[in-house]
């Protein structure tokens, strides 16, 4: 474990590419299986253990340490398992006889079979056995918030590095191997036949877009691209495929492999023909994709309840096909995979599956009215769940990741406003210390004037200069301290205008304003607007629109 | 005597009425003793300075020769008497030169310890434990997070990554004054024998550490290597000085920064630091509270970093507590400001 913790480390810190794939090879080369197996299987996301809550590590570190102490050092360090693996007091432990420091295997094999009861008793042995990275590694993995900045992606090329293989190699076999891995680092070093894929319904990693800017279209040519509706859902893969008795296994993945077909058994029996279909997960009522808002209903629930499935009626509008029975059509071009998409939508003819339609345009300036005005321009009714427009290269095969110039999204305008910093919390994370949290507010009639009233909360979206600026402000502003937050100065003439950017707005009563935001942002820094000229809650209330009504209805 | 009417915090600094001088003062005073030539604690324009030869010297170096109306050099254990004052100097262990300052008033006795640590370090003489009634304790990493462990491991950390990375030149960021002569000197213990290089900045006060016969083997400015030349070998820089333009002239370097901040990982990340040294010349949290607790002291008045939390940790061990309230040393806010505050720690 320790030397796993040591890799981690230092990955932590290097932000060169090329410098982590070198430190990762370097370890799979050190170190034996099975240990290295289960670290590529840590870096890849694909451990699976109950993880162990935040709440039990704060437990853990109570009984060791002074309350206040834990407190202040916690909002200094600004990461839980950090402050943790930091602070952790060993036990008086006998010189001798001291049990080894756990191996990554045996943390990992002992996860899996650990009874809920057994495991704060277990993370203590642990905790005194390692040494300081050792504790922080372990805490991460245990709490499932192994956040390092490395892709699967990365690990698999430098796994397959090991043996000088194709990352594309160890990809295409990869939803058919499992923890820790042997019969691959055996291929990877000559050892053994290449491992075969026997999944009946895998995974495929993913194809995404870039954001377009204004300056691209100049480069693209409209011929040369397919336009579909962007829908404000969210991106699934359902593949369906026959095991070796021939039955259908059908399951839907998340946009990073996640198996998320528990969640939607309605979707299952839809799924009967082998293939794999790339899409928008959504909601349909009466026909009408429902806005982002009522699918969220849906999202993250543990237990799926008949009424569930009745009231938000699960769909999906697929947009690409990337397998059709026993065909990979990932070579293919789009124009060629969105024919065959056609045909197999047809074949099926399910009402919950259908076809996200394209969008026809000749010209840019075409497709710039259709973005503007999706209604009238073929999205009907359900114009309101469309955010934008989808641009694919119509001789683009389906690669994994992020490549350039295949895919474009074309997002419509986020909705923004101008607000008063009203409050600033410590950040976490990579921004402890600094002032990166912000309450923001705008103007409502009082009972002695106008008055400020907060209306979300944005923690990004500036830079770290920015972030600079800001943090300066608030020291320099401060009018009183709660704790971690600052009460800082907003009057009509003194104080901060922060632009924010959102993506939409819905009631909610919990909110003293009445409204929440979507992924608020901080788009622009307005030193140069005082307070007084900053928006007010009318103008929220105004957005609001019929959004809200869907949710109650 | 109470112990507030022999030292009480003013807003030139830590006020000696009764001796008539202040404390590492933070504005120009009659009369000024410094326990150590940091800048923030040494400043130029006081009207006559009494200090360590080491720390006078420093404090020529930086300001030319009229820095102070007149000096006055004190050894480690000498006694001096100021009116009803006895003023006595003991190793503080931080840098060379460094002193802690016991003074006492009858048979009153209060140590103002400045910037001191209890981990062993060769360029200076080690910390001076001095039984006493009051104890002025710094709490720069008055934090139980801040544990610094054996400084000659992460030296070793470092020549592991010269040995990964041979052909990329590796960027250690130390404090001028103490730090980079420490890092040298344990570079040099744990048998590295190659040249070591210099930023411009650093080696006025390292040649000052050689010429007070500490020994740092073979030393080069990094000014006029050729780029190629550089791969492989290890040089020390001010620490603003390894994010700025002048990194140019390595080949892909390894930035590293030897300070106790580096305890915390998002402090490292934040100056964009890939390898993290914690190496410091403050009392780390352990050392802090054995040393509290060995000098036998009654009360403590806590000054300049985590007050909150050491002042607590004394009430909880039985112990009278105050943070005393001294600006311009480094406090919280500007702690917290990368630039400024961590480049000494």
């Amino acid at each position: 474990m320790n030397r796993f913790a040591e890799l981690l480390d230092r990955l932590a810190y290097e932000p060169g590419r090329n410098n982590k794939l070198r430190l990762i090879t370097g370890y799979f080369r050190e170190v034996g299986d099975p240990d290295r197996g289960y670290a590529l299987a840590a870096l890849t996301g694909a451990l699976s253990f109950k993880h162990a809550k935040p709440a039990l590590i704060r437990d853990l570190i109570a009984s060791r340490t002074d309350e206040v102490l834990f407190g202040l050092s916690y909002d200094y360090v600004g990461d839980l398992s950090e402050t943790v693996a930091l602070m952790w007091p060993k036990a008086a432990l006998a010189a001798h006889n001291n049990p080894p420091p756990p191996t990554l295997t045996e943390v990992v094999t002992t996860l899996r079979t650990l009874g809920k009861t057994e495991l704060p008793k277990q993370l203590e042995r642990w905790l005194d056995e390692l040494d300081e990275t050792g504790r922080w590694a372990l805490l991460k993995l245990v709490t499932g918030a192994l956040r390092i900045g490395i892709s699967a992606r990365l690990a698999k090329t430098a796994a397959a590095a090991l043996g000088s293989k194709d990352p594309h190699e160890v990809e295409l076999i990869w939803p058919g191997l499992a923890p820790p891995y042997l019969d691959l680092f055996a291929w990877l070093e000559g050892r053994g036949e290449k491992p075969v894929n026997r999944d009946p319904a895998p995974f495929r990693p993913v194809m995404l877009a870039h954001a377009i800017e204004e300056t691209d279209f100049q480069n693209l040519d409209p011929a040369d691209y397919i336009a579909e509706w962007k829908w404000d859902g969210i991106r699934v893969q359902a593949v369906a495929g026959r095991d070796e008795h021939g039955h259908i296994t059908a399951r839907l993945y998340s946009r990073t492999g996640e198996d998320i077909t528990g969640s939607f058994p309605d979707l299952v029996p839809s799924l009967r023909l082998a293939g794999a279909i790339d899409g928008e997960l959504l909601i349909l009522r009466e026909g009408r994709v429902q806005s982002f808002n009522v699918l969220q209903q849906r999202l993250n629930r543990k237990v799926v309840s008949p009424k569930l499935i009745k009231e938000f009626p699960i769909h999906l509008r697929a947009y690409d096909l990337l397998g059709d029975d026993e065909n990979d059509l990932r070579e293919l071009p789009f124009a060629a995979r969105r024919a065959r998409l056609e045909t197999f939508i047809g074949k099926l003819g399910d009402p919950r599956i259908d076809l996200s339609p394209t969008v026809p345009f000749a010209s840019w300036d075409a497709l710039t009215a259709a973005r503007a005005d999706p209604a009238s321009a073929g999205a009907g009714e359900d114009a309101d769940a469309v955010e934008g427009v989808m641009l694919k290269r119509r001789d683009a095969p389906y690669l994994p990741g992020r490549p350039k110039g295949q895919w474009w999204k074309w997002k419509r305008d986020p909705h923004i406003i101008d607000a008063v910093l009203m409050y600033a919390q410590r950040g976490h994370g990579k921004r402890s210390s600094y002032y990166s949290d912000y309450t923001f507010g705008v103007w409502t009639a009082g009972a002695d004037g106008d008055e400020l009233v907060p209306v979300g909360k944005a923690y990004f979206g500036f830079t770290d200069e920015e972030l600079l600026q800001i943090d300066r402000f608030v020291r320099r502003n401060t009018t009183e301290k709660f704790g971690p937050v600052r009460h800082v100065v907003h009057e009509g003439d003194k104080g901060l205008v922060l632009e924010v950017a959102f993506e939409g707005l819905q009631r909610s009563p919990r909110h003293k304003s009445g409204v929440a935001m979507r992924f608020p942002r901080i788009s622009r820094l307005r030193w140069d607007k005082p307070p007084r000229d900053a928006d007010r809650l009318e103008t929220l209330e105004g957005m609001l629109k019929a959004e809200v009504a869907e949710i109650e209805a | 005597m109470r112990p507030q009417d022999i030292l009480l915090p003013a807003a030139a600094g830590l006020c000696c009425k009764p001796g008539g001088f202040h404390i590492d003062p933070v504005r120009p005073v009659e009369r000024a003793v410094i326990t150590h030539g940091h800048s923030d604690h040494a400043r130029a324009g006081h009207g006559a300075v009494l200090a360590t030869q080491e720390t006078l010297d420093m404090m020529r170096l930086r300001y030319g020769e009229n820095f102070a109306g007149s000096t006055q050099a004190i050894r480690y254990g000498e006694e001096i008497r100021l009116g009803d004052i006895r003023v006595k100097f003991h190793p503080a262990g931080h840098v060379l030169g460094s002193a802690q300052v016991a003074v006492t008033c009858k048979d009153t006795c209060i140590v103002a310890s400045g910037d001191y640590k209890d981990a062993p370090d060769p360029t200076c003489t080690p910390f001076e434990l001095v039984p006493c009634d009051v104890f002025i304790t710094e709490a720069t990493f008055g934090l139980p997070v801040f544990r610094h462990g054996d400084a000659a491991d992460e030296v070793k950390k470092l020549l592991a990554s010269v040995a990964l990375f041979p052909e990329r030149a590796h960027l250690v960021g130390a404090y001028s004054l103490g730090k980079a002569q420490r890092v040298i000197k344990l570079l040099r213990q744990a048998g590295y024998d190659a040249p070591i290089y210099l930023h411009g900045a650093m080696e006025k006060i390292t040649h000052y550490y050689q010429s007070r016969g500490i020994d740092l083997g073979e030393l080069k400015p990094a000014a006029g290597m050729k780029k190629a030349a550089l791969a492989g070998t290890i040089t020390l820089a001010p620490p603003s000085a390894t994010s700025d333009l002048w990194t140019r002239r390595f080949p892909d370097p390894v930035t590293a920064f030897a300070s106790g901040w580096m305890r915390v990982r998002a402090r490292a990340r934040q100056r964009g630091i890939e390898l993290p040294l914690v190496i410091s010349d403050h009392a780390d949290w352990d050392g802090l509270t054995a040393t509290i607790a060995a000098t036998g002291a009654g009360e403590i008045w806590v000054t300049h970093g985590q007050e909150d939390a050491l002042v607590h940790w004394c009430k909880s061990q039985g112990l009278r507590a105050q943070p005393l309230d001294l600006v311009g040393y480094g406090d919280e806010e500007e702690s917290e400001t990368p630039l400024q505050g961590e480049a000494e720690a």
